[in-house]
């Protein structure tokens, strides 16, 4: 049976680009195709318009090839059968030149305006809260800079608050991604982004580590859940109160390879913040303005390693940033 | 940065997991049964003089297929690893460590040493005998392309059982892949093996684009060219300016690697994004260099298998250049989520849609070409047919994944990975299958089993579909790639035991075509008259096997794109009978091809081992064998008398009497 | 090969007498073509990486005028007097082509010291591959360049060599043709580097 219920015709679509193999199976309401909040909403919407376009090309050549197929083989065609000698059609081939055209135009004209959606809060009159995720290898850390707590593995979002989750990876370069709220974007050492997320209602979310990052890269997974307001507030609360402070020690601790279980605190040391290493002031990945402005100087201390060449750097006396700027925005276009 | 450091990686000898040492065992019995065998029968010296130091183009395609057939079990191998791993959830097959190594290796094999050579030897076979020539341009460094080539796999796969593989993937992303967050000399055999097979491809682009250029027969102008000419043109201008970007790119690795420089490093100012952009603008370009020349193969096998001219000639020239053009500017659309800002995701997400204009005009006129056209479907007409389909899914989900937005979604999942499996398998593979049937009766003079065939390309094409379709949905689900294991509560086994199913279908499938290829040496009926397809190309009106100067007389009456098809029908011949045979330069064997290669691989392993004195050994001797080549540069062809001309023409006549 | 068949329009030059001389010439100018390619790659690396010192040493103050202007004008020098030779080759003239190729040489050789003696100087006033990204650029790009000056050292000498073997015929003007070829584009590539790297540097 095919599954006819409220906004099936969609579901049709992707299943027909599928060449129908999943006529009579359970529909999948999982992942990206369960989107739960407006950015996963968004990005479902432009998946179904992009997928029922493609279908249709994939229908009229299936259709042409089997019917080219079924009629011109050999085997079916008289004996004396000649092809013609024909070298092209102008007509028909401006046709389908133009046609694909078309339907890059349909889909581009939506994907512009949603890439740039994406950069902005999908809610911008409600007020966002902030979350840190940074990822290690292999455990995601989430710092609450606005409540001063840390968890661990896992991390809590108010639902119907845009949350604006800044990334940034302390070693290997990985990608957050929390399939049913929104896309990924990855997490980078020696460059924090901003992600746009939010959940329409409470409710529990499968997020995971999505670019390879080493041994135990299959066991980054960590629960997001949405609680209502009041609830995330007393849960902060509740994490204030109960849970351990973390030292400075146990954060260098915690960022050391391998894997760790849940993890909650109360506190988290300063040298645990998100920098900007290389370009404060830049304005890409997604960073907006008053948010750049909050990024105090440049501070090495958390990545470096080598301690002798992080007071090396700590020393620079007025590094140009701005010059920087133009360096890093040329090393994207090249 | 030691002369004389000779530091021992942790494992030198890789012993530590039952498969690795089975491939010990069947190296060691294979290395020994195969010295066996040729000391025996005495066959060094044939094998040296005929294969080892040839320069004809047709036994270095031939080498380049076999070496390719022999990667495509190495990388299959890999993949049946993989797809047993994950055929349930907490299965204990291999563990984290060995999954990450089979899944760059597999990436890696596949792309760099298998479709990149079997392409080349495509090309090596077809496009002198499709152009009027008697060889390439410049014989000798063809040659030293394909050494360049075997050298640069047998480094890499060495990994598997001396010091240990990579396993940063095929991307080899830093910072994961520098020296910091993965030591040891894994990454190094990455570095290595394709630095050295890459200069050999560097040289195989320069070497075919001036035979392309200079040496066409009499007639043939550019646009009467073959497709697969064509193809092999626009590829080998990409190579030349793909390549040399891969060159620095490894370099600049290993600079941090072994010598402490900071491009890649996140500290002191090094750019991890920046290995991104470079890996991509040379790896963008890669896959057109892959997918291209099956874009021309089965332009000539459908022509060829529709009895109908190519529909829309012209239009098939200018997208595919089109192509081209448009590969080296969509790069940033492998890394969508790495921040570029809203503008360059919208225009890389524009130039990327923009490749499905050229490429659906090309189907199209696939498709026109078949229309009215008299289709027989013999196996080079099956993998070419099949082409269409497969290539069309991975195609429009190649639209769906070029809008930024909804990249976010599918990147990295199991939607991206069956997307590129769609075309790079139903696109290269299926191409170097028709291919492989189309000019096998070429290259030999008889053709592969049909039966036994059909058989293989029937389970292949099934199990090819139920491996990767469901790939989409559980990318859908979430399913990110290159993990080695996942939870029950996910909801992915059932589509991930359906993939492992077609997994081992194609391994069949893989099985029963090397079958084919056995059975048919055996007992497939011989045939030297050299048209066993009713070909439309000028490679068909020369015997088969061709002599090695290919062409006794040169084609003259070249006036179409299907010079022969065209000459078969008006009853004339392509060569003027009446001409008398003048005696064929040639050029000789030459042993420094191999000699030169076998010193790469010396240096290529100090490198890896950071064993720099040993290099440096290989390098000495890689100049050395060059300068000496120089030296006898002087003395370095022949003529083929006319005697032997005829010599061979009255031992092909008689041949083909005994046969009717 | 048979030289009978001279196209129509090539140039009536003992390098092109042959076929196979005119392959390899159309051959090495393609190869030029990748060379340019891999050249440009290692100058986008350096000039994204230039500005990250790193705390380091930065171009204005390793970078000396007098040195690399003194390093432009023997590698200019040396082209000009490598277009000389191949007038002298052209002229059939052994001894010509003996005196300016092994002036160019010289001239060359000179440049490389110099190269040499200005990395050592760096390394010890503690700029070397490992101190900063912009370093690591430096290096490799200019370092690069004086690999291939070496390597056009050696190889035209030993095509020398050969001429001094078997006089010029067509294949030995072939190859100091080809020879010569890759020593003028060594120089266009100095006249970027002396313009990207030395020049911006100071600024």
């Amino acid at each position: 049976m095919l599954p006819f219920r409220k906004g099936a015709w969609k579901w049709l679509a992707v299943a027909g680009m599928m060449m129908a193999i999943l006529s009579g199976c359970e529909p999948i309401k999982t992942g990206v195709l369960n989107p739960k909040g407006p950015v996963a909403q968004q990005q479902y919407d432009l998946i179904v318009w992009s997928a029922v376009l493609m279908s249709i090309i994939l229908i009229v050549v299936f259709v042409l090839f089997v019917v080219i197929m079924v009629r011109f083989r050999a085997s079916k065609l008289s004996k004396d059968y000649e092809p013609p000698d024909e070298k092209g059609n102008t007509f028909l081939e401006i046709v389908w030149t133009a046609i694909p055209v078309l339907i890059v135009i349909a889909i581009g004209i939506p994907t512009v305006t949603t890439t740039f959606d994406l950069e902005k809060s999908p809610s911008p009159n409600k007020k966002p809260i902030t979350i840190e995720a940074t990822s290690a290898q292999w455990k995601w850390i989430f710092k609450y800079p606005e409540q001063g707590i840390e968890t661990v593995n896992y991390v809590k979002i108010p639902a119907n608050v845009p949350v604006r989750f800044k990334l940034s990876s302390h070693d290997a370069m990985n990608s957050f991604w929390v399939p049913e709220l929104g896309g990924q974007e990855y997490t980078m050492a020696d460059m924090p982004m901003t992600l746009w997320l939010e959940a329409d209602k409470p409710g529990k979310f499968q997020g995971r580590g999505n670019n390879f990052t080493g041994r135990d890269f299959a066991k980054m997974v960590f629960t997001v859940e949405a609680k209502k307001q009041s609830d995330f507030d007393s849960w902060v609360a509740q994490i204030k109160k109960t849970a351990p402070k973390q030292s400075e020690k146990e954060y260098k601790k915690l960022l050391k390879p391998g894997t760790v279980g849940l993890q909650s605190y109360s506190s988290y040391p300063k040298s645990a913040e998100v920098k900007n290493p290389n370009m404060p002031g830049m304005n890409h990945g997604g960073m907006d303005k008053d948010e750049m402005k909050d990024m105090p100087g440049m501070d090495h201390s958390k990545k470096k390693k080598d301690d002798k060449k992080k007071d090396d750097m700590e020393d620079m006396p007025g590094m140009d940033h701005s010059k920087m700027k133009d360096d890093d925005m040329d090393s994207e276009k090249d | 940065m030691d002369l004389f450091n000779f530091k021992m990686p942790e494992q030198f000898i890789i012993m530590n997991n039952p498969l690795i040492i089975g491939a010990w065992i069947s190296i060691i019995l294979a290395s020994v049964g195969i010295v066996f065998f040729v000391t025996k029968y005495k066959k060094w010296g044939y094998l040296w003089r005929e294969w080892f130091t040839t320069v004809d183009h047709k036994k270095i395609g031939v080498m380049y297929i076999l070496a390719a057939l022999l990667m495509l079990f190495r990388g299959g191998f890999d993949a049946i690893l993989m797809r047993t791993q994950l055929a349930l959830p907490d299965m204990k097959v291999l563990d984290a460590q060995h999954y990450n190594e089979i899944f760059t290796t597999h990436g890696t094999i596949m792309i760099l040493f298998m479709a990149m050579p079997f392409i080349i030897g495509l090309m090596n076979v077809g496009v002198p005998l499709q152009i009027g020539a008697r060889d390439v341009a410049f014989p000798v460094l063809n040659a030293v392309s394909f050494w360049l080539f075997f050298v640069g796999a047998m480094v890499f796969n060495l990994s598997f059982v001396i010091g240990g593989s990579p396993d940063a993937g095929w991307t080899n992303y830093v910072p994961l892949s520098g020296s910091e967050l993965t030591p040891g000399v894994g990454i190094n055999y990455y570095l290595w093996g394709l630095q050295i097979a890459g200069i050999g491809t560097l040289a195989t682009g320069i070497n075919f684009f001036v035979t392309i250029l200079k040496m066409r027969a009499p007639g043939m102008t550019l646009l009467r060219m073959p497709m697969f000419t064509w193809s092999t043109l626009v590829t080998s201008v990409i190579i030349i300016f793909a390549f040399p970007v891969l060159t620095i790119t490894l370099a600049l690795l290993t600079f941090d690697r072994l010598f402490g420089a900071h491009f890649f490093t996140i500290d002191a100012g090094g750019m991890p994004m920046m290995w991104a952009n470079l890996f991509w603008i040379w790896g963008h370009p890669e896959v057109y260099i892959v997918i291209l020349p099956a874009f021309g193969i089965f332009s000539d096998v459908i022509s060829t298998f529709a009895r109908k001219r190519l529909f829309g000639y012209h239009a098939m020239v200018i997208s595919m250049v089109a192509i081209s053009g448009l590969s080296f500017v969509v790069w940033v659309h492998h890394f969508f989520t790495m921040g570029n800002g809203p503008w360059i995701n919208s225009i890389f997400s524009i130039t990327t849609m923009l490749i499905a204009v050229p490429t659906g005009v090309k189907v199209f006129n696939w498709l026109f070409t078949m229309y009215k056209g008299r289709i027989e479907t013999p196996a080079p007409m099956l993998w070419s047919l099949a082409f269409i389909p497969n290539f069309l899914i991975g195609g429009v989900t190649g639209v769906m994944l070029a809008s930024a937005p909804a990249d976010y979604q599918y990147h990295n999942s199991y939607f991206l990975v069956s997307h590129f499996h769609y075309v790079l398998i139903g696109g290269t593979v299926f191409g170097c299958m028709a291919g492989l049937y189309y000019w096998w009766p070429k290259i030999f003079d008889f053709k592969l089993n049909e039966r036994i065939s059909k058989w293989a390309f029937w389970i292949f094409i099934v199990g090819f579909n139920v491996c990767f379709l469901p790939m989409y949905l559980v990318g859908l689900q979430g399913m990110p790639r290159r993990i080695y294991t996942y939870k029950a509560e996910m909801g992915w086994t059932m589509w991930n035991f359906v993939q492992t199913i077609g997994a081992y279908l194609m391994g069949i499938g893989f099985i029963l075509i090397v079958w084919a290829i056995i059975y048919s040496i055996r007992h497939e009926k011989r045939d030297r008259s050299g048209d066993p397809w009713h070909g439309r190309t000028l490679e068909w009106a020369i015997p088969s096997p061709p002599p090695h100067y290919n062409f006794s007389r040169m084609p003259s009456r070249i006036t179409s794109a299907d010079p022969y098809w065209d000459a078969k029908k008006r009853g004339e011949s392509m060569f003027d009978e009446n001409e008398p045979l003048k005696p064929i330069h040639m050029p000789n064997n030459d042993g420094m091809p191999i000699v030169m290669s076998g010193f790469m691989f010396i240096a290529g392993f100090g490198f890896v081992f950071e064993w720099l004195l040993i290099a440096f050994i290989g390098l000495l001797g890689v100049i050395g064998t060059m300068v000496w080549r120089s030296f006898k540069d002087y003395d370095a062809d022949h003529y083929v008398q006319v005697e032997e001309i005829e010599r061979d023409q009255a031992e092909l006549q008689a041949s083909l009497e005994g046969r009717s | 090969m048979a030289s009978s068949s001279v196209p129509k329009g090539t140039p009536n030059f003992p390098e092109y007498q042959t076929e196979e001389g005119r392959l390899k010439i159309f051959g090495f100018w393609v190869f030029l073509a990748a060379e340019v390619v891999l050249f440009s790659t290692l100058f986008a690396t350096y000039l994204v990486l230039a500005d990250r010192t790193a705390g380091g040493p930065t171009g204005k103050d390793l970078f000396e005028v007098k040195d690399f202007m003194i390093e432009t004008m023997l590698l200019l020098t040396s082209s000009f007097t490598c277009g000389l030779a191949t007038l002298e080759m052209r002229k059939g003239n052994k001894k010509g082509v003996f005196i300016w190729m092994i002036t160019t040489l010289l001239l060359g050789a000179g440049f490389l010291g110099m190269e040499i003696s200005e990395f050592v100087a760096y390394v010890n006033e503690g700029a070397t591959l490992q101190t900063s990204a912009f370093l690591s650029g430096f290096f490799v790009l200019v370092g690069t360049h004086g690999l291939h000056v070496t390597v056009g050292i050696i190889w035209i000498s030993l095509v020398l060599i050969q001429v001094a073997q078997r006089g010029l015929t067509p294949t030995t003007c072939r190859k100091l043709f080809i020879g010569g070829l890759y020593w003028h584009f060594l120089d266009v590539v100095w006249i970027f580097i002396f313009t990207a790297v030395y020049l911006t540097g100071l600024i």
